[in-house]
């Protein structure tokens, strides 16, 4: 179709798209052009490779396996609180990092309440540090995320093949072998692929749980040449193996992956007549029930233990919220300042690089880009006097593909429903684009900057490159106190920032929603 | 005066040619089988698409270089032809103003448009909570405003039932009339097309034939449409 039925303007998304791929390629550059033939890489270096991917690899592995009978429990049950189960499967997406290793701790740690328990009954006590320290808090975050991906799988099969599979009494065994197994041949691969590639990034975990030369991620030795050797050589040496390994997890993730997770429709259970025996509802409910468990005791232990720290929490907590709070807005800004332009350019045509550039910030983890802006920065300015506006970008790089994800198919819908009318009316790009387009994209609008700032808030990733002693956001001066072994005041501080990313969340999501409706 | 001129259009390999002229005032049905082209016939002298080759001359001008919106054309879609988050009123004055900002007169324009269909009152509604009869309403008091000499209709009553549908077309062949505007409706109904068209257009085997009296048309019908008519009775 001719480009003036375009009801929207394609200029301002080009600029913000090539924006984004500035930064991030300058910044790839500047790594490139520091690591440049000036290190080569020594036994530590491949180990913490080999724990990267080993690591990821397990931790996705693992999270797949256990979320396949819950989607599938979930899939064939309906019961109360079914649907508020499924939005908590939204919940460890949003919740910071360090805050679930708190969680997890509180659990799981060494005097957590498990081995409170072990220690009643007589037995040895379990540890949490080291790789499977790491296993579990992946695993913790990503099997709601990868219940999420096979419930879709699960809500795309058709709901006429169960009546047919009913008409035929096919039991459980058979519904499995014709329909459930090959969706899930077709899904598990790209939902394997999307977590693999988010547990090579994952940063906090490793640096809390992890450490020490046998479990030591890529992305915890940058900060580690930072932090220890000052040795940006090193650094951006590491920072390039990161990239050859996001890069790669990344294409392979695009050619897999099928659904993005956020699809609507996971809230119903579909009629089946397939999985009545009382054996298979007990292992259904089974498994619904401890993966609640494991998702909810954790975040209810946050709660538990920071209530009495949350009283009397030290002033720096107070102004790191401050702080996180004005990152974590400023973040936004940015955010909604890239992502407007480029899905108003997406929603008319197709323009495939404005898409790419806005999923740059997949195909780099946010250290490796951090080290590449430190490279830049370093020598014009101070980075630590950098250091928020450059976290509030990297965030905002980092959050730009989940957004564009939300937005753009529910942009194209408008576009398609209403683009004539606006371009029969004699609208112009301008009016279109204000009264028409940003109005009906309320919802998914609200959505998308709710998950930007909750993610922003909870960061704790270039700011520990940045960052001087004086000045810090609520995710690192958490950590802080946790290194000077301040329990208290860290699980205050923790409960705290659960409150702001949650709220932070709730409250965006609720404006668009209300909007919407109104 | 509507001409097209050796017109050809559609998207490959799907083609549709129309050499015809519809006089200035007259209202003329667009009827044959579906996927004949009709919607694309529309489509492309609305300026939504453009033609594989020929012109669209009203009085005398080729519409050719204009954007749908700089075109003598008001529209009426299938569906979509309110936009759902603006009550009723605003949806009606962006046919005067598509900022939407109003002096006093177009106000005054707007409630009188709304009185003329017969929605006084229902100006503050959005139209999620009017009825489909009502919603037709709406869109036809835009159509009224926008005062456009070249009114299309893409089907938009299809979806409501046969006493409403022949209301509606009342109406809107009322409003033509009043503006001395010129009026081309796809329809499936030969009904319709007795009811309020003057002329008709069989559109069928790749083209559009020119506008005969609709009487004539339904009475003797050409093949492609006899087959159509006694496959759909």
């Amino acid at each position: 179709m001719a480009d003036r039925a375009q009801p929207v303007r394609p200029g301002a998304g080009i600029a913000a798209g090539l924006l984004v791929g500035a930064v991030v390629l300058g910044a790839l550059a500047a790594v490139f052009w520091r690591a440049g033939g000036a290190v080569s890489p020594g036994p530590a270096d491949w180990a913490a490779v080999r724990f990267t991917v080993v690591q990821a690899l397990v931790s996705a592995g693992l999270s797949l396996a256990l979320a396949i009978p819950v989607a599938r429990a979930l899939a064939r049950r309906s019961f109360p609180g079914r649907s508020l189960l499924v939005t908590l499967l939204g919940a460890p997406f949003l919740l910071p990092a360090i805050v679930a290793v708190l969680g997890l701790l509180a659990v799981f740690g060494r005097s957590g309440w498990l081995n409170a328990g072990l220690g009643l009954v007589g037995l040895p006590p379990i540890q949490i540090y080291g790789f499977h320290g790491v296993v579990l808090a992946h695993v913790f975050f990503n099997l709601p995320l990868a219940t999420r991906l096979v419930l879709q799988g699960w809500a795309e099969i058709p709901a006429e093949r169960f009546r047919l599979a009913a008409q035929l009494d096919f039991g459980p065994g058979e519904t499995w072998r014709m329909l459930e197994l090959p969706m899930l041949r077709r899904i598990a691969p790209g939902a394997f692929a999307v977590i693999f590639g988010i547990c090579l990034t994952s940063f906090a975990v490793a640096l809390t749980l992890g450490g020490g030369p046998r479990a030591t991620t890529v992305e915890l030795a940058i900060y580690q040449a930072f932090q220890f050797d000052f040795d940006l050589g090193r650094a951006a040496f590491l920072a390039v193996l990161q990239i050859a390994l996001t890069l790669g997890a990344a294409l392979i993730a695009l050619r897999l992956s099928a659904g993005e997770g956020f699809g609507a429709g996971l809230d119903r259970a579909r009629a089946r007549w397939d999985a009545d025996g009382w054996a298979l509802r007990a292992t259904d409910a089974a498994a619904i029930a401890l993966a609640a468990l494991f998702l909810v005791v954790p975040m209810a232990a946050v709660a538990a233990k920071g209530l009495p720290g949350l009283l009397a929490l030290p002033g720096s907590v107070w102004r790191a919220a401050l702080t996180s709070l004005g990152v974590a807005a400023l973040s936004l800004g940015v955010l909604l300042v890239l992502a407007l332009p480029m899905v108003a350019a997406l929603s008319g045509g197709r323009r495939r690089w404005i898409d790419l550039a806005g999923l740059l910030g997949l195909a780099v983890s946010p250290l490796a880009l951090g080290t590449g802006l430190f490279i830049l920065v370093y020598p014009v300015a101070n980075p630590a006097a950098l250091a928020l506006p450059v976290t509030a970008l990297v965030n905002a790089i980092m959050a730009l593909p989940f957004a564009l994800r939300i937005l753009v198919p529910a942009a194209r819908g408008i576009v398609a429903d209403y683009g004539r009318l606006g371009a029969q009316l004699d609208m112009g790009r301008g009016p279109f684009f204000w009264r028409i387009l940003l109005p009906r994209l309320a919802p998914q609008l609200g959505f998308a900057a709710g998950l930007g700032a909750a993610l922003s808030l909870g960061d704790l990733g270039v700011i520990a490159l940045f960052a001087n002693h004086e000045e810090a956001t609520l995710p690192l001066q958490i950590y802080r106190l946790m290194g000077a072994y301040r329990m208290e005041a860290a699980s205050g501080a923790a409960l705290l920032l659960m409150a702001l990313a949650f709220g932070t969340f709730w409250l965006c999501d609720q404006k668009g929603r209300s909007h919407a409706a109104s | 005066m509507l001409h097209l001129d050796h017109l050809v259009c559609g998207a490959r390999p799907f083609r549709l040619e129309a050499d015809l002229t519809v006089a200035k005032g007259r209202i003329a049905a667009v009827i044959g089988p579906s996927g004949a082209g009709k919607s694309t016939l529309l489509n492309t002298i609305a300026g939504f698409q453009p033609p594989t080759s020929g012109h669209i001359l009203w009085q005398g001008d080729d519409l050719g270089p204009l954007a749908p919106g700089k075109r003598p054309v008001a529209m009426l879609f299938q569906d979509g032809n309110l936009f759902p988050h603006l009550d009723v009123q605003t949806n009606v004055a962006l046919g005067i103003d598509p900022r939407g900002r109003l002096d006093a007169d177009g106000r005054a324009r707007v409630a009188e448009a709304l009185a003329r269909v017969g929605l006084d009152g229902l100006g503050g509604r959005k139209p999620g909570t009017l009825s489909g009869g009502q919603q037709s309403r709406a869109a036809l008091a835009r159509i009224l405003v926008q005062h456009r000499p070249l009114i299309l209709l893409d089907e938009p009553f299809a979806a409501l039932g046969p006493a409403l549908k022949a209301d509606m077309l009342d109406l809107v062949a009322d409003l033509a009339r009043a503006q001395a505007a010129t009026l081309l409706m796809i329809t499936h109904d030969p009904e319709d097309a007795r009811r309020i068209a003057d002329d008709t257009i069989v559109v069928g085997n790749g083209r559009a034939d020119p506008p005969r009296p609709t009487a004539d048309i339904l009475d003797n019908p050409p093949l492609v449409l006899q087959d159509y008519l006694a496959a759909s009775a």
